[in-house]
């Protein structure tokens, strides 16, 4: 550090107070800059709970919508999503653990892979409405389902597919290959390998992005709004081809509308789907926490 | 990281012999064909399963071939209609009432506009906070700040519009009184907030790719920590932030129900961020919540808005993913 002739000529100056003080000035900033993030979390969930925490009641989980406010609740919606959620994780789960185990397992290493590879990073982040118009001309219009429940949760399927299938495939690459080597010289084939070797081993974090994409898939309103999600559902659905909407449409809809007593069931309805999220989100955290040892 | 050798799964011959083989000394009893027999399923189901995960497969790729042609045909429906020089140049969108006219640019710039003001909050804040978790935080705060990001990345979009809509926009009337209710600025910054963790997530990633090695020459040259940070770990995970940058904006243009319900619906060419605009996902939301007859042009023009948003998103992530590819600096 003989600090002689600069590039100017002029003598190497290491003013280090000055340095010394820019960094301590910067790390303040950066910490600041940080909690920008957090501050606006914490501020949104105040924001929500003190607008909607008075009109949450069992009555407001229980009724059904109303053009009374004081009447109003979002029984067919929670139970909309609910439908929604379980068709959508029936169909999403294995189509999406089937393609992580073909591409991980069977995929030669060609250029077709690749282009299957990339095609799924390029379709986690195709916009979600989207996917809506994909549901509505596909399902909605060409394959005749209506404005039903199945059109809807064939649709949210396509969405969060990727999400699964990269989350699986990250799954399904941590399992040691030392596993699969033993079972295969042990006569096993390629499938009685991954069925009862890999597969086991990989659950917990296929079952934790699984969970993961399932909460985008509650959370969404745009393509179910295409798909034709309706407003106003005086009914509870009953089977998979009855008229539905979802929580986060219901929400929209109080939204919408000027008067402020509606803008506070959404918010009640905000923190009901916020609940919701929480419990999916927990079981994530616990399944990956209960399993992840034992790798 | 090799997993397997090949594509094709293990000759099927290998490991019969092993149990098949009759041994020297029972040459002339026929061979214990039970194995043989039993492997003859276990192949056939072999195929099955693998034609069967192949299908799965055909998903996701048939999903893409799915979006491009209903877009595609749909559009061309509408481009028979109206002419595209007229769609693409057009300064006036109003396809709903009377005299008609189909300009998208007023919805370009309200798209333009959100992502713009999104990136302006987001890019900022989330490089910073990138570099704070990655350069740093110590470990225990790390694990608390980072999930509490990811937090904004998992709530949903309906949400954001409700907190835009009645807390940001009071805000912000209260310091420029001409704001609209609705107004861009308010959806800028609620879509800003929303995809803080995406680019501080991907950023922290490529930052903690660099190796240690670059950060301790740094420091042995004398460096301080703010410089290794922003002259050393910066530079070396350029391409990473850069394509988080550019994964963050192309969310921010597909952004759709925060823009919709704080943004408005009023498909104007303006700067002022404090007026009510519209953007292309709110302009399609609109018109699928009205009762357009099937087939009509205005029910067509879902399908042209929403090829333009496709291959500008789409144009925008493989930009992205190309970045990242062709500019990662690789260590050995």
């Amino acid at each position: 550090m003989n600090a002689t002739a600069g590039t100017h000529g002029e003598r190497f100056q290491p003013r280090t107070r000055l340095r010394r003080t820019i960094g301590s000035v910067c790390a303040t900033l950066f910490l600041a800059a940080t909690l920008v993030g957090i501050v606006a979390l914490v501020v949104l969930l105040i924001v929500v709970w003190s607008d909607g925490a008075g009109a949450l009641s069992w009555k407001f989980i229980n009724s059904f919508p109303s053009r009374f406010a004081s009447r109003a609740g979002i029984k067919p919606a929670l139970w909309g999503s609910l439908w929604i959620l379980a068709l959508t994780a029936a169909f999403a789960f294995p189509l999406g653990v089937g393609t992580a185990i073909w591409l991980e397992e069977y995929a030669p290493r060609n250029r077709l892979t690749t282009i299957i590879q990339t095609n799924i990073a390029n379709l986690a982040g195709v916009p979600s409405i989207v996917y809506g118009i994909l549901g509505l001309a596909l399902f909605v219009r060409a394959l005749a389902l209506g404005r039903s429940i199945i059109a809807g949760a064939l649709t949210l399927t396509l969405l969060i597919l990727p999400v699964i299938i990269i989350a699986a495939q990250e799954a399904i690459r941590a399992v040691p290959s030392s596993i699969r080597q033993g079972a295969l010289a042990l006569g096993a084939t390629r499938w009685q390998t991954v069925r009862h070797q890999v597969l086991p081993l990989a659950m917990p974090g296929i079952l934790t992005g699984t969970i993961l994409a399932l909460s985008r898939a509650v959370g969404e309103t745009a393509p179910l709004i295409l798909v034709g999600a309706l407003a106003f559902v005086p009914f509870v659905p009953r089977g998979p081809t009855d008229g539905f909407t979802v929580l986060p449409i219901q929400i929209f809809n109080w939204i919408s509308r000027p008067q402020p007593e509606f803008h506070r069931l959404a918010a009640a309805g905000i923190l009901v789907l916020l609940v919701l999220l929480l419990g999916l989100n927990a079981a994530a955290i616990l399944l990956r926490n209960r399993y992840s040892k034992k790798l | 990281m090799e997993k397997h050798t090949g594509g094709r799964p293990p000759s099927p011959a290998s490991p019969a012999p092993a149990h098949g083989a009759p041994g020297p000394a029972r040459r002339n009893t026929p061979p214990y064909d039970g194995w043989l027999r039993g492997d003859r399923r276990r192949r056939r189901r072999e195929r099955i399963v693998v034609g069967l995960l192949f299908l799965c497969t055909a998903v996701s790729v048939l999903t893409t071939l799915g979006i491009v042609a209903v877009l595609v045909t749909e559009a061309a429906g509408f481009f028979a209609e109206v002419s595209p020089v007229e769609f693409f140049t057009g300064t006036r969108w109003t396809p709903l009432f009377r005299p008609r006219h189909f300009g998208i640019l007023p919805l370009l710039a309200g798209s333009a506009m959100v992502a713009v003001g999104a990136a302006v909050v987001a890019l900022p804040i989330g490089l910073v906070s990138a570099i704070y978790l990655s350069e740093y935080a110590p470990d225990r705060v790390r694990r608390i700040v980072k999930p509490a990001l990811e937090i904004l990345a998992g709530i949903p979009t309906v949400v954001y519009g409700y907190f835009a809509l009645t807390f940001v926009t009071p805000m912000l009337r209260q310091i420029w009184p001409q704001t609209n209710i609705f107004n861009a600025a308010s959806a800028s910054i609620v879509v800003g907030i929303m995809i803080i963790p995406l680019v501080s997530s991907l950023s922290e990633d490529a930052m903690s790719a660099v190796p240690r090695s670059l950060r301790e020459g740094a420091y042995a040259l004398g460096a301080t920590r703010f410089e290794v940070a922003t002259r050393t770990v910066v530079p070396a995970a350029l391409s990473g932030i850069i394509a988080s940058f550019i994964l963050a904006i192309s969310r921010a243009v597909g952004e759709t129900m925060a823009v919709v319900i704080a943004a408005g619906a009023t498909p104007r060419l303006t700067l002022n961020p404090l007026e009510s605009i519209q953007t292309m996902t709110a302009y399609i939301v609109q018109v699928s919540m009205g009762e357009t007859p099937f087939g009509s042009l205005e029910y067509k023009t879902i399908f042209a808005v929403g090829i333009t948003l496709f291959a500008i998103t789409l144009a925008m992530n493989i930009v992205s993913l190309a970045v990242l590819r062709r500019f990662r600096e690789v260590y050995e």
